[in-house]
């Protein structure tokens, strides 16, 4: 993906990932499911997802989140796992 | 029977009263009278018990859903029940301070039709002068910071302008555009000689549309919806009969799919006489088509039966007299020919290469 509408190329230095102000991110009671809710879709989100997208939150910075989750996982590889699910993220235009 | 799956998504007819009169309205020939609408507290009531029943996602529409002076109550209704709302319009009523209460309400997107690139066309396919109206509203929405969707129904009559119309959605600032071809069932059936486009032109826009896709690389979402006329395919309807969404039209009928309202014996029922959920489980009208028993030949031994679900039921009755047929859509249907009669005749203007003139539309209107 290219263009001014989503996120492309290395992330800017000193990123601090918040959701898109097009998504909306929900907890399911009926299916017991992290949704990602958009004007024309609804993304299932599996595994930590919804953990990590909980944490972009426009003020804390890769490293911030990076060690927030390693506290409360200690040993799951966030320090590679959680940037690049980040910046996919990004390149859908769900996170900015 | 095992449970159904849970709906997704509402399509909430608020009204089917509008100011324009577009030729393919997908609402019914037989519009619900004002009078007979539900309540404020009716539609609060059903999108509670929406949200109870897993529907996350609702577009609010109609008709103009902006005729209703109760939509932002709507609107915050569906918030609570945790439902995403996007606002389905035509733009006309939209101002400022309306956007502002709408917003603060809670709502999440807006969906805008456009008719056409160019305003005189576009206000005469609609039936309504309403271009400058759409240009307005487009404004307001970017400078509110929702996401905008443009929607443009494709026919004989703006097929040959899709560059100008993807240019005017991109100048509006639209991070969607969803260029959908006409789906002939209701208004659009009747107006079916005048709205059919020739396959040069389909082919044409497909290369338009390409080649736009590669210039975009993905920053602006275009999303065509295939001409099911012209493929020989059967198209997945409504992702399968009463899967995933439901409609509630204005008088709180509540139906598989907004076309169902055509089919004479399937008795739709009501949310005020049944709860939500008993409709989706229970009810005749949504248990009819569901799954894959209610399936003939070809469909039943087919192995796309899966993915296109037979296609779609309103489409079988329109053009065959009987809803459990195969969709003519399909080339495999036995009634494939009354559809292939149309888009391959060369006596017919969509088999010809040149079009047939346009306009001389039946315009929707009450009373049909
Ligand atoms: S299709 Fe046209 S006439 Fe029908 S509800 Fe939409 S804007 Fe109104
Ligand atoms: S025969 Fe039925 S299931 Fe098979 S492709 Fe055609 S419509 Fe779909």
């Amino acid at each position: 993906m290219t263009g001014p509408g989503t996120g492309t190329g290395p992330a800017p230095a000193g990123w601090r990932p918040a959701l898109s102000s097009a998504v909306s991110l929900r907890h399911d009671r009926v299916r017991d499911a992290d949704l990602l809710l958009l004007p024309e879709r609804v993304v299932v989100l599996r595994g930590s997802a919804a953990k990590i997208l909980r944490l972009c939150d426009g003020d804390r910075d890769l490293d911030a989140i990076v060690a927030e989750l390693r506290s409360r996982f200690p040993g799951a590889p966030v320090a590679e796992d959680v940037p690049a699910f980040l910046d996919r993220m990004r390149g859908e235009g769900w996170v900015r | 029977m095992t449970a159904a799956p849970r709906p997704w998504a509402l399509l909430a007819e608020l009204t089917h009263g509008c100011p324009l009169h577009c030729p393919y309205c997908s609402n019914p020939l037989e519009l619900v009278r004002r009078s007979r609408e539900l309540s404020t507290a009716e539609w609060t009531e059903v999108m509670r018990q929406a949200g109870e029943l897993g529907v996350v996602h609702t577009h609010l529409s109609g008709g103009e859903p902006l005729l209703r002076g109760d939509l932002a109550g709507i609107v915050t209704a569906a918030e609570s029940a945790g439902i995403y709302t996007q606002l389905v319009t035509s733009g006309v009523g939209l101002d400022g301070a309306r956007l502002a209460t709408l917003t603060a309400a809670g709502l999440r997107s807006v969906q805008l039709s456009l008719q056409h690139a160019d305003p005189a066309a576009s206000d005469r396919i609609a039936g309504h002068r309403s271009y400058a109206a759409k240009e307005r509203a487009a404004a307001l929405v970017r400078a509110a910071g929702l996401p905008l969707g443009i929607n443009v129904v494709l026919h004989r009559d703006n097929l040959d302008a899709l560059d100008a119309i993807i240019e005017r959605g991109l100048d509006w600032g639209a991070d969607r555009i969803e260029l959908a071809n006409t789906q002939f069932y209701g208004w659009a059936l009747r107006n079916r000689d005048a709205l059919l486009p020739t396959r040069d032109q389909l082919g044409r826009a497909r290369d338009t549309v390409q080649r736009w896709r590669d210039r975009l690389g993905g920053a602006t979402d275009l999303v065509w919806v295939v001409p099911d006329y012209f493929d020989g395919v059967a198209k997945p309807c409504m992702g399968g009969w009463g899967a995933v969404s439901l409609t509630v039209a204005p008088d709180g009928t509540v139906l598989p799919c907004p076309a169902a309202a055509s089919l004479p014996d399937l008795d739709p029922p009501n949310v005020r006489d049944h709860p939500l959920e008993w409709i989706w489980d229970h009810s005749g009208a949504f248990n009819r088509y569901r799954g894959e028993d209610w399936m003939r030949e070809p469909c039943r031994t087919c192995s796309r039966r899966a993915e296109d679900f037979g296609g779609c039921r309103c489409q079988a009755y329109a053009l065959t007299g009987d809803a459990a047929r195969t969709d003519p859509a399909c080339a495999l249907s036995p009634d494939h020919g009354v559809i292939r009669a149309l888009t391959t005749d060369p006596g017919h203007p969509a088999g010809a290469g040149t079009p047939a003139p346009t306009g001389g539309y039946a315009y929707r209107k009450p009373g049909g």
